[in-house]
């Protein structure tokens, strides 16, 4: 007999308000136990949708998904007690120390109430927040809660485990611990998947990648490939306004792998090599007399990537609560902060 | 090859019917324990809770009490049934905003990708506010005691009017908790609830005799719900004929039950 996978995902399609938004229309994989399976792609790509069918708190449309073999529909109470779930969308109680926490999720995950006390303390000392035990939620930072949350996802000691964006502001401490504890449980024998807008966290943890827009797989393979693939350096050059932008755009577009595009003031580009395109692109614009405000190389991030894959920048994901408008100066800035 | 831990098997099975009902019971009483327990971590939340209605208390038996005619009797005594409807009606607003923060935090997101009770997260919730405004009536009968309120009939009818006020909280809990559920946000949840309450608790006999009102709004006033129990808990406590008033007001509190609760239900279970 031939072990089940630990997540299929099989034509699944899903759509909000009265079907004018379709968060997912056609998405599939598969992942293997004891695997991790990075779910990369921008706000509003559908990595959340997959994530709340696949835990079974949101019924899909249309399409099917099974973990370890059981239905996420029709077996959900089942399905319900081999998963733990954490990350951005399912929260802890603020008002309630961590220890009660712990306590409560696992009394909810159906263990007798010695067993869910031993648990909890055993949590709690293996995310050192055992000093903090009795404290309200009020009082913990923000990394502490997020280990809080990490550990509220291993109460029951599920096989397979989703971490929505679990490392989305966090501090890089945090964030290196983060990826200690999914590999040592991957070690074990546990299945992750794991959504995240940030390449260089799915490159250290996932085995597998697929990358996900408009609520289907556009590209899938390893981090390896992947980068090979789409990582480029992006050279970013800030001049004095909109026409000077264009003017740049114009004259730096021999330098790039791509057609430069301009934001604004500001005109980007993928290049081969960021110090040489670099270089190159000051003397161009001097030699033309072309004032530049600001130059940044930075390394390539998923939404270049994307941008590569799709020719288009990320859409605002229409389920959050703030949409970043890709048109705006502000958001354009943002996506440079990793 | 990688093996499924141990676990993995007993997972599977599918659980029995009391074995099911067990659990919802008990997945009610650990939802129950979230709130209490939160209550005891932060006691200064009852309190301030109970300044509102204290100062009613106080403003009605002092401020107005001299004014307000047409009582049989002492009007504090005539008060303190009203006082305490009223405390529970405004109690309930705990039930609605509660719901709201608890879906706009994510925290019903975590409940429900868990193996516990679907209902529970009802149920716990209208038990702990049950037991919360219990604690507030307590409250408030020791304050009516220190101010002149004297129980007219018996001890046994004045614990009756208590058990028809803690029913009436509950189907209250349940209303506000499906309110919680539409609105889905606490500031939306706070503003959408106390234009509800206020003419059900002023148009009623909580304060002052029905009689009073112009006819039109007597029309509303004495057949309102809250008027109802109003005047069941002044018959057990302040006495007076009582069957009629008690079974109306029972109808009443189990009729809002009966529609509150599978509505709350139904709306949680579509709640994405």
């Amino acid at each position: 007999m031939s072990a089940p996978l630990a997540i299929e995902a099989h034509d699944l399609t899903k759509a909000f308000a009265k079907g004018r938004v379709r968060a997912l229309d056609g998405l599939s994989f598969e992942t293997p136990p004891g695997t991790v399976l990075g779910v990369l792609g921008p706000n509003g790509a559908g990595k959340t949708t997959a994530v709340r069918i696949l835990s079974t708190t949101l019924v899909p449309d249309s399409g099917r998904a099974t973990i370890l073999g059981l239905d996420v529909v029709r077996d959900a109470a089942a399905v319900r007690r081999t998963i733990g779930l954490a990350g951005q969308n399912a929260a802890v109680d603020e008002n309630l120390s961590g220890r009660q926490n712990l306590q409560m999720i696992g009394r909810l995950s159906h263990m007798a109430r010695s067993k869910a006390k031993q648990r909890a303390e055993e949590l709690l000392e293996q995310f050192g927040l055992t000093d903090a035990a009795t404290r309200s939620l009020k009082t913990y930072s923000g990394g502490m809660r997020r280990r809080l949350d990490l550990a509220a996802a291993l109460v029951a000691q599920p096989p397979v485990l989703f971490f929505d964006e679990p490392t989305t502001g966090l501090d890089p401490q945090t964030r290196q611990d983060m990826w200690t504890w999914t590999e040592r449980l991957v070690r074990e024998g546990t299945t992750v998947l794991l959504t995240t807008q940030y390449l260089e966290e799915a490159d250290r943890l996932a085995d597998q990648v697929i990358v996900v827009d408009h609520g289907r797989v556009i590209a899938e393979g390893t981090p390896g490939t992947l980068k090979a693939e789409f990582g480029t350096t992006v050279l970013l050059v800030t001049l004095e306004d909109l026409p000077n932008a264009q003017r740049a755009a114009a004259l730096l577009a021999p330098l790039g792998s791509r057609e430069p595009m301009v934001e604004n003031t500001v005109v980007e580009m993928n290049v081969e090599n960021g110090p040489k395109a670099g270089s190159e692109a000051l003397r161009a614009l001097d030699a033309e007399g072309i004032n530049v405000m600001g130059l940044v190389l930075r390394e390539p991030s998923l939404d270049d990537v994307f941008l590569q894959l799709t020719g288009h920048h990320a859409e605002p994901d229409p389920s959050a609560s703030d949409p970043a408008g890709r048109s705006s100066p502000e958001s354009f800035g943002s996506r440079g902060t990793r | 090859m990688s093996t499924l831990p141990l676990d993995q098997t007993a997972a599977l099975r599918p659980m029995g019917r009391v074995e099911r009902i067990v659990w919802a019971f008990n997945d009610t009483l650990t939802i129950a324990w979230r709130f209490l327990a939160a209550m005891v971590r932060l006691p200064e939340s009852i309190v301030f809770a109970a300044i509102q209605p204290m100062l009613l208390v106080l403003m009605f038996r002092y401020v107005f009490g001299g004014a307000i005619s047409g009582v049989h009797g002492s009007y504090v005594n005539y008060l303190m049934p009203g006082i305490f409807v009223q405390t529970v009606t405004f109690g309930s607003i705990v039930s609605a905003v509660g719901m709201a923060e608890d879906i706009q935090k994510g925290i019903i997101e975590r409940f429900r990708a868990l193996p516990m009770a679907r209902s529970a997260v009802l149920t716990g919730r209208t038990l702990s506010d049950l037991t919360r405004n219990a604690c507030s009536v307590v409250l408030m009968a020791g304050l009516g005691f220190a101010v002149g309120f004297r129980i007219q009939t018996n001890v046994p009818a004045f614990l009756a009017g208590l058990g028809i006020l803690m029913l009436f909280s509950w189907s209250l809990s349940w209303g506000f908790a499906l309110i919680g559920l539409v609105v889905r946000s606490t500031e939306t949840a706070q503003v959408a609830t106390i234009p509800i309450l206020l003419p059900f608790t002023f148009a009623s006999s909580a304060f002052v005799p029905v009689s009073t009102m112009p006819g039109w709004l007597q029309a509303f006033a004495k057949n309102q719900p809250v008027s109802q129990v109003v005047n069941a808990c002044r018959a057990l406590m302040d006495g007076g004929p009582t069957s009629f008033h008690v079974w109306v007001a029972l109808a009443w509190c189990l009729g809002l039950v009966a529609v509150l609760a599978p509505l709350a239900v139904r709306r949680y279970r579509r709640t994405a």
